[in-house]
């Protein structure tokens, strides 16, 4: 058998983990738009919009996490050793919001309002701690004898604290575009308001984040900066300007479904950004795909499920999505 | 001395997260094949009682499974997170059951829940059975992959070591290692005996409160059904499994037993009570049958089996917890079986609905199925210790490498969280049934229907409950 496993699996991986933020970005980012929607009719709409499908998108993140223990058991078990207090974070504010859809409706009156916070701090700890684990991630995990070697608070440094800013920052712009899809009128407008600036500032982001990563890390530098390779990833930054100026100028006429399109695409340009800075290490610095990788008895067997299920679930998932198309309306569904 | 602090830590950590967990599932597995029964008698009969059931019974399952999603999330990072050792070594096994796991079935209920919950009447009527269909398929297939996981751990097959990590070399032999059957058949039945005495529960609470229902009166009725068949068919299988364990983990079975060591020539007794002493290396007060033990576990008068003795001190599982927490789920067991003879004695004198004994007596039995299937996972899992995997990894050679601080920090924040999070959940779900079902929902307009605007509107789980669904009730009994 000439397929190379490792690779394969990383593929298979990282469009699962593309598959979360794409998906569980703009549910994450109605929660870090809350603060913005004090009054319960516009709550209701917000959250409803995505009531029936948060729950799959969420999936792809445990799927993430079992993708990686299956193909790459000593990725799985440095990375999450690592980032014990962050992920730790997340999880609870995962638990947090992830509640918060069943208990909120379910609360009298009095007590919503608990809930709606357990829901904006539920999602801005998750959203705020993946970020930092993707920021300590690139910064590089310190291994010694296939086990983690650094402190329990490595991760609490400028870098993975300002990459978590800025994925707050990139899920409240999923989560505004997204609503512009779902919902209209004053509500509609109030998103669009929003979405411009937003779209300004993870701008500067992605340019903070370009420039800090290679200064940081010199094989980083490397990678992008030297002949011909500098011809090869070109295009990314440029696609980067061209996509933001063209959400700019969505978001100023009657905007729709364009808007949450063009930011997904921003999305998978800086995730496609950040995988050519790292590739082909699944523990940067220093341990690569192949040196992670399970016994192919492993990622055989998983691989046949993986190529069988995966497209069967993505079917079914468009489907739901099918189900509950078209706009959400503020007068429906509380009486 | 830290490094024993830090593995007890660890160890409470991840017992308390996932009893915690467990619950959740256990009830899901239940409720969404009672919900596939429920549909499928409404589509069949056209009934309405089904459907009145169907929609309240499918709120509480809302509440629940959202509570078992972002428990189990936890539990898919912490094997990464608290057992690193663990997952490096073994993942090659335990890494693609779990990825199996949510390949087939997570993906599968959250995919068809959302049409299962809010689809109702944006899809057809046989749209909507499949995805109900499909959302207790994927209880089933999530419980069978997670069990062959477990199961490999306490009776590791089809794999050698190399390089000091484990290979699979015969995946057949992985999942249906020796003890994956009877787990998974005792496993799905403890699930729906638990279902069944909550619904129970839930049914005679009502009664017991004057609200006669057609619909009240029917879950009191299938649950008992349930228990009448289930609860003794549970009794045989936990035998079986527990021969099972005398072959498999003989150190874990004498622990259950508080057996120590064989006198020769002669029948090990069953002892009922007493406090196995692992200082003393015997069982004080043993309250005993001569011979009994060896009769159940050997089938012959005098039959013998090892005992704890036999087994190196650092080898043998905590034996005074193991044996009462069997005892605990046994004799929950035996209750249940009373309940459900009961419960057909006064069906049969036609005073099932009245009887207030026997009401009261399945409200009190309403938490006892999930209280026996915590004490059964504590028996098997304690029982297994030392071991992480059976006779292969040592627990304390599995954990991560974190500091007492950090495991205190983060064990603090869960029983914090769990017990606000999951308490407000408990007492929802209790308001829920509280309401009880009501009867014309099916026939109230709803928003989004045939001709009105697309809108996923939330008429399961939103607002609605307070006023109308009292008066419903009321007006129903």
């Amino acid at each position: 058998m000439g397929i190379d496993l490792p690779l394969v699996w990383a593929v298979i991986i990282l469009f699962g983990v593309m598959m979360y933020v794409v998906m569980d970005g703009f549910d994450l980012g109605i929660g870090l738009l809350y603060p913005f929607f004090p009054h319960r009719t516009d709550r209701d709409v917000m959250m409803n919009t995505v009531a029936p499908v948060w729950d799959g998108n969420e999936t792809w993140l445990v799927l993430g996490g079992a993708g990686l223990l299956a193909a790459f058991p000593l990725a799985y078990a440095v990375v999450l050793s690592a980032f014990y207090l962050p992920l730790i974070l997340m999880l609870l504010g995962l638990i947090f919001r992830g509640v918060a859809f069943e208990f909120r409706f379910k609360a009298d009156d009095a007590h919503r309002h608990l809930w709606d916070k357990a829901f904006i701090g539920g999602s801005l700890a998750a959203t705020f701690f993946q970020g930092v684990t993707l920021g300590g991630y690139i910064q590089g995990i310190e291994v010694v004898d296939r086990a983690y070697a650094g402190g329990p608070f490595d991760w609490l440094a400028p870098f993975p604290l300002f990459v978590g800013a800025g994925l707050v920052v990139t899920y409240a712009l999923l989560g505004s575009t997204w609503l512009i899809v779902k919902t209209q009128g004053a509500l509609q407008a109030r998103m669009i308001a929003i979405a411009r600036p937003l779209t300004w500032i993870l701008l500067a982001v992605i340019v903070a984040i370009s420039v800090w990563t290679p200064l940081a890390r010199e094989d980083i530098a490397q990678r992008w900066f030297t002949w011909p390779n500098l011809l090869w990833f070109a295009p990314v930054p440029l696609l980067v300007a061209l996509t933001a100026w063209q959400l700019l100028q969505r978001l100023r006429r009657a905007p729709d479904v364009a808007p949450f399109v063009l930011t997904l695409f921003l999305v998978f340009l800086g995730y496609s950004g950040l995988g050519i800075s790292l590739w082909p290490n699944i523990v940067p610095p220093g341990i690569t795909i192949w040196e992670a990788a399970a016994p192919p008895q492993s990622m055989g067997f998983t691989l046949v499920g993986a190529l069988l299920i995966i497209p069967l679930i993505l079917m079914y998932t468009a489907w739901g999505y099918y189900v509950f198309r078209g706009k959400v309306d503020e007068t429906q569904g509380y009486h | 001395m830290w490094d024993i602090d830090a593995l007890l830590l660890a160890r409470i950590q991840f017992g308390f997260t996932i009893s915690f967990h467990i619950v959740f599932p256990a009830i899901t597995i239940g409720l969404a094949s009672y919900l596939v029964v429920l549909e499928g008698q409404w589509l069949r009969t056209g009934r309405e009682v089904f459907r009145d059931l169907y929609h309240f019974w499918s709120k509480i399952f809302a509440v629940n499974f959202g509570m078992g999603v972002v428990s189990g999330v936890v539990m898919a990072y912490q094997f990464g997170t608290n057992w690193s050792y663990f997952s490096d070594f073994a993942g090659g096994v335990t890494g693609p059951l779990l990825a199996y796991e949510v390949l087939t079935a997570f993906f599968l209920e959250a995919g068809f829940l959302g049409v299962m919950l809010f689809g109702w009447t944006r899809v057809g009527p046989g749209l909507h059975f499949l995805s109900t269909v499909m959302v207790a398929a994927g209880t089933l297939l999530s419980a069978t992959w997670i069990l062959a996981s477990n199961s490999w751990m306490q009776t590791p097959a089809g794999y050698e070591i190399v390089d000091g990590r484990v290979v699979p070399t015969d995946w057949i032999a992985v999942i249906l290692n020796p003890s994956f059957p009877y787990r998974l058949v005792h496993m799905g039945i403890a699930a729906f005996l638990a279902t069944a005495l909550i619904v129970g529960a839930s049914g005679a609470w009502h009664l017991l409160r004057g609200r006669d229902t057609p619909a009240i009166r029917k879950m009191l009725s299938m649950a008992m059904w349930m228990l009448l068949f289930v609860a003794p068919l549970q009794a045989v299988v936990g035998d079986f499994h527990g021969l099972n364990t005398l072959d498999h983990q003989p150190a874990k079975l004498a622990a259950m037993e508080g057996h120590w060591e064989n006198k020769p020539g002669e029948g090990v007794p069953l002892i009922l009570f007493g406090w196995p002493d692992m200082e003393r290396e015997e069982t004080r007060f043993a309250v005993e049958v001569p011979r009994l033990g060896s009769l159940i576990l050997t089938h012959s008068w005098d039959g013998q089996f090892p005992g704890l003795k036999e087994f190196p001190r650092e080898d043998r599982p905590n034996s005074t917890i193991v044996f009462w927490s069997f005892r605990i789920m046994v004799g929950l067991g035996f209750l249940m079986i009373a309940l459900g003879v009961w419960a057909l004695w006064t069906r049969w004198r036609g005073e099932l609905f009245h009887s207030r004994a026997l009401l009261r007596f399945t409200l009190w039995m309403g938490p006892t199925g999930l209280v026996a299937m915590l004490a059964g996972w504590f028996t098997t899992e304690i029982g297994r210790q030392p071991w992480l995997v059976y006779n292969v990894m040592r627990t304390a050679d599995g954990v991560s490498s974190h500091g007492a601080g950090q495991l205190t920090t983060t064990l603090a924040l869960f029983v914090v969280v769990y017990f606000v999070v999951f308490g407000a959940g408990t007492v929802y779900l209790l308001r829920l049934i509280a309401h009880g079902p009501v009867t014309d929902e099916g026939t109230a307009p709803v928003p989004g229907g045939p001709g009105q605007p697309r809108t996923p509107a939330r008429p399961l789980s939103a607002a609605p409950e307070a006023a109308d669904d009292i008066t419903a009730t009321r007006s129903g009994g």
